[in-house]
């Protein structure tokens, strides 16, 4: 049902795209109005919700236990998987940016014999990893259409991306990669059924609408072209804060712009916030330093201490009476 | 409410910012005005119907299909001519048919090559005549 309801989104989401391809001034909407709205949205909406999470207090630190922790010099400790200074946790933080280092311990149990069985479960890390890195350099080399002249490491990029020159336009790698990653994605929610028994709406809906902004891009590299032209003096029209009306761009460009103007609105309040959360995971950017310094809580109420030295300090002279030993005489 | 780990956050912030709007301030919103074609070689100028092999629209976005059908036709299947829809006969050929025209690939292929980011792999076989006359 979920998946359905995500389909149908998608669907109303093409027709609309349909519709204002065929419309004037709907079509000005689109391509000269909209941008702008949706930039704005994605910039307004994710700085939001970032501040909001920035004011929500971490007083502990959340230590994990993948590693051992600094203690005394002879015992060997990790600090790449537990940290106990700036450095380390930039490491590890590195770590999980660009190589998912948390997916890369996902485990899977199996009954074999009637005894659960562990076993490593590379599968989620490996599409993850393929879709993620694909995405940014499909992002980096957009770039294309929104620069004059294009910078050199674009078009490098661009060449290393069509290595093997299958195809006229040549077909890119991570094009292949981008829509296996997101592929497995989206079955791995439909086939397995505890997955699909947690599996939202919004769940369904990023993958389908990503897959529909991968889809539309290739059908218009590959199968129906659009004007390059016109799609680059669009582009660059949008960030000389001059657009101009698109013509013989073709449908389908109309329907990968509605999909990546939903993506943009929607993302901010969606889970792909985790593009800027995951800077914000306690159990990853937080040192396990507890030993070593003393973390206040910021909403401890005030408490009215009697260190030892004030108690010493009020009883030296009853306590040299009585015989007890003192720090200072 | 207090923002915790402020120079970090904000730092973040304007990274982010930063790049999330590199279009915008790479150009420094200087307008660029699209490529100029130049269809005006002698070729060209003699021909009595300004029509290439088809339409201007189509070529536009298909060319480069219509180039590697040509290609795969002639290097492949030997085959060496091609009948448009409206029955006019070209020959198949890079050099002797498409660049008869448009023999000033400076100024009619590679401004739009180069404006689009695209590497045509055309001249690693093909000689470009204007470099070799």
């Amino acid at each position: 049902m979920n998946l359905i309801a995500a389909l149908i989104a998608v669907l109303i989401l093409t027709l609309s795209a349909l519709g204002i391809a065929f419309s004037a001034t709907l079509s000005f909407l689109l391509t000269a109005i909209l941008p702008y709205a949706a930039f704005t949205v994605f910039i307004g909406g994710f700085i939001y919700r970032i501040v909001k999470w920035a004011k929500a207090p971490v007083p502990f630190r959340i230590t994990t236990t993948c590693g051992q922790q600094t203690s005394l010099p002879w015992i060997k400790n990790n600090p790449l998987e537990s940290p106990s200074n700036v450095w380390s946790v930039m490491g590890r933080m590195a770590l999980e940016l660009f190589l998912f280092r948390s997916l890369f311990r996902n485990t899977d149990v199996a009954i074999v014999g009637q005894r659960p069985v562990y076993g490593s479960a590379k599968w989620l890390w490996f599409f993850g990893l393929l879709f993620h890195w694909s995405l940014l350099i499909i992002v980096l080399r957009h770039l294309r259409f929104f620069i004059e002249p294009i910078t050199p490491w674009i078009k490098s990029l661009s060449t290393i991306d069509g290595f093997f020159e299958i195809g006229v336009p040549t077909l890119y790698l991570s094009d292949v990669a981008i829509v296996a990653g997101l592929t497995f994605l989206f079955l791995r929610r439909m086939t397995v059924p505890r997955l699909r028994y947690i599996s939202l709406v919004t769940d369904y809906f990023a993958l389908l609408l990503l897959l529909g902004i991968v889809t539309t891009g290739l059908l218009m590299r590959h199968f129906f072209p659009a004007d390059l032209l016109h799609v680059k003096n669009l582009a660059l029209g949008w960030v000389t804060f001059a657009p101009a009306a698109p013509k013989g761009v073709g449908t389908v460009f109309y329907i990968h712009l509605s999909f990546v103007f939903t993506l943009l609105v929607w993302f901010p309040s969606s889970k792909l916030m985790h593009m800027g959360g995951i800077f914000l995971s306690p159990t990853r950017n937080l040192a396990n330093d507890n030993r070593m310094k003393r973390h206040l809580n910021p909403w401890n109420a005030p408490v009215k201490v009697h260190t030892y030295e004030e108690y010493e300090e009020e009883f030296r002279d009853k306590m040299k009476l009585a015989g007890l030993p003192v720090e200072k005489e | 409410m207090k923002l915790y780990n402020r120079g970090m956050i904000i730092a973040g912030i304007v990274v982010f910012l930063i790049v999330a709007t590199f279009p915008f301030w790479y150009g420094r919103g200087k307008a660029v005005s699209p490529p100029d074609l130049k269809l005006d070689t002698p070729a060209i100028q003699q021909l009595k119907e300004k029509l290439c092999v088809e339409t201007a629209p189509y070529m536009r976005a298909n060319h480069m299909k219509l180039l590697a059908a040509w290609r795969d036709g002639a290097v492949r299947e030997g085959n060496r001519s091609y009948r448009t829809a409206d029955g006019r006969v070209f020959q198949v050929s890079l050099t002797g048919t498409c660049l008869e025209c448009h023999s000033n690939k400076k100024q009619f292929c590679d401004r739009c090559h180069d404006y689009a980011g695209a590497k045509p792999a055309c001249w690693s076989c093909h000689i470009i005549p204007e470099e070799v006359r």
